[in-house]
């Protein structure tokens, strides 16, 4: 158990503050970078392909980007469950795109599909800490 | 598209390939719990599905 800390704390120390919030930031901004900083290769490829493409296929599904009203706390958490998917959020609201079709039999599927890219970008962004700071 | 199966099969499988290549380092390990994850997904719909059936909207 002691052993196990020793190394934990060594890897820890071998983390710089500032990387490592430049680190979550790139992570943030494109999905997986993060990983592919970390020479994770295999994961980061995964998540920079499936998590813009599961935020794509919300955008497709007539899914909406939700604003941030605070009044409304389930619309304000939709919307930054959203932005914590980084750069495919910037540019969909760049272009304006994201409206919604309230009508559209898919646009709840589409909400979903684009919460939840948000949501795994979030975990993936945890993971890629995880491991900066020698957890994994 | 408003298959409602195959949009419930396409989320299965984005969540169960994130979740899998998250929680295992391995490829073949990453494989086996995404099959388990994805079929997981698919099964727990149809039941439930099922089970809200009867229920009047």
């Amino acid at each position: 158990m002691a052993a196990k800390s020793t190394i934990a704390e060594r890897q820890r120390a071998s983390v710089e503050p500032g990387s490592l919030v430049l680190l979550c930031l790139g992570a943030w901004l494109v999905p997986g970078a993060g990983h592919l900083w970390l020479g994770r290769r295999q994961k980061g490829v995964i998540f920079l392909v499936a998590l813009p493409l599961m935020f794509l296929t919300g955008l497709l599904l007539d899914g909406g980007i939700f604003p941030f009203e605070l009044s409304e706390p389930l619309v304000a958490l939709a919307a930054a469950s959203n932005v914590a998917i980084g750069l495919p959020w910037l540019l969909a609201r760049m272009f304006d795109l994201g409206g919604g079709v309230v009508t559209a039999a898919s646009y709840e599927y589409g909400n979903c599909f684009m919460i939840v890219a948000g949501l795994l970008n979030s975990l993936v962004i945890l993971d890629a800490f995880d491991v900066a700071m020698g957890r994994k | 598209m408003t298959d409602h199966f195959l949009l419930l099969a396409l989320f299965a499988f984005f969540v169960s390939l994130v979740f899998s290549v998250v929680l295992r380092d391995d490829p073949r390990a990453q494989l086996q719990l995404g099959f388990r994850m994805f079929g997981g997904f698919l099964a727990a719909g149809l039941v439930l599905g099922w089970l809200m059936y009867p229920l009047p909207l």
